[in-house]
């Protein structure tokens, strides 16, 4: 069941999740965001311009945070507020794994209006890969 | 610095309105591995009080990216895209984007500044309806990193 608003008081912990992210899901992401920056699939060019090798999305990455916290509050429509800051590329190699990025979050405020303020982490190898990252949350 | 900081402050847009659908939002849920029915199921959003099924909340990047590209585009602005990274976003909802809205984007371009051998650009993007209603706001911090 959906979490609610009188579940939750400053400092509950949503439950972590960690999402696998592979090269098809990036392909996927291009076609259905529209954001076919090379950087994002193709090896030969991500490495000429410096990178390491295909990297994330970072929007990717901010939608797996989006979900993480619209299956807590049960509604994809209960998110008013979401913003984060990209800290670290979540470089993504090419085999069947892919790359790990592990959400967590915490409950910062109880707003008023059954509003409640999500303080999220997201870490892919070990590195933090979004910092500044917090939603709003109306419950039911 | 690479960038134009003169274009600071312009406007661009709105752009052509942009018909949100089911089969779109379908798609954009697939990808990002968001489960709900919410997204998928009409009859399934209209029992939790929406007119039609809900787009998750990071799908206004489909919009407003294509409204910030025609700034990114523009020659004059001087960017290299493939040197381009996403530095910071945030969306600001006044309500769920849903299967039939009809929206238009405007993006004003906040700031640019040199950091070190980086640029940051700063832009936010409207989204509202043809009729004027107010949806989202978008704000996007891209950094062009240095040669």
């Amino acid at each position: 069941m959906a979490v609610t608003y009188a579940d939750v008081e400053p400092g509950t912990e949503l439950p972590p999740r960690t999402y696998r992210v592979t090269r098809l899901d990036l392909v996927k992401y291009a076609g259905a965001s529209g954001d076919f920056n090379v950087i994002h699939w193709n090896e030969r060019l991500a490495r000429a311009v410096g990178l390491p090798g295909v990297i994330a999305h970072g929007m990717y990455t901010m939608a797996q945070a989006g979900r993480f916290v619209t299956e807590w509050a049960g509604d994809p429509g209960a998110v008013t507020e979401f913003g984060v800051r990209f800290s670290a590329m979540v470089p993504v190699p090419d085999d069947d794994q892919g790359a790990a990025i592990e959400v967590s979050g915490t409950v910062a405020e109880k707003l008023g209006d059954n509003k409640v303020a999500v303080d999220l982490t997201a870490r892919a190898g070990g590195t933090k890969v979004l910092t500044r990252a917090r939603a709003v949350v109306r419950l039911p | 610095m690479a960038l134009n900081t003169e274009y600071a402050g312009r406007v661009f847009g709105p752009g052509e309105p942009y018909e949100v659908s089911r089969v779109k939002i379908a798609e954009f849920a697939d990808a990002i591995g968001e489960p709900s029915g919410l997204c998928r199921d009409p009859e399934a959003a209209r029992q939790a009080g929406y007119p039609d099924v809900i787009a998750p909340p990071t799908f206004a990047i489909v919009i407003s990216m294509a409204s910030t590209a025609k700034v990114q585009a523009d020659p004059g602005l001087g960017l290299d895209y493939s040197m381009v990274v996403h530095g910071e976003q945030s969306f600001s909802y006044a309500r769920p984007l849903h299967a039939g809205d009809v929206v238009v984007a405007t993006t004003t371009v906040d700031s640019i500044r040199a950091v070190g051998s980086m640029t940051m650009m700063v832009t936010s993007t409207d989204i509202s309806t043809t009729s004027g209603e107010h949806v989202c706001t978008a704000r996007s911090t891209i950094v062009e990193r240095g040669q």
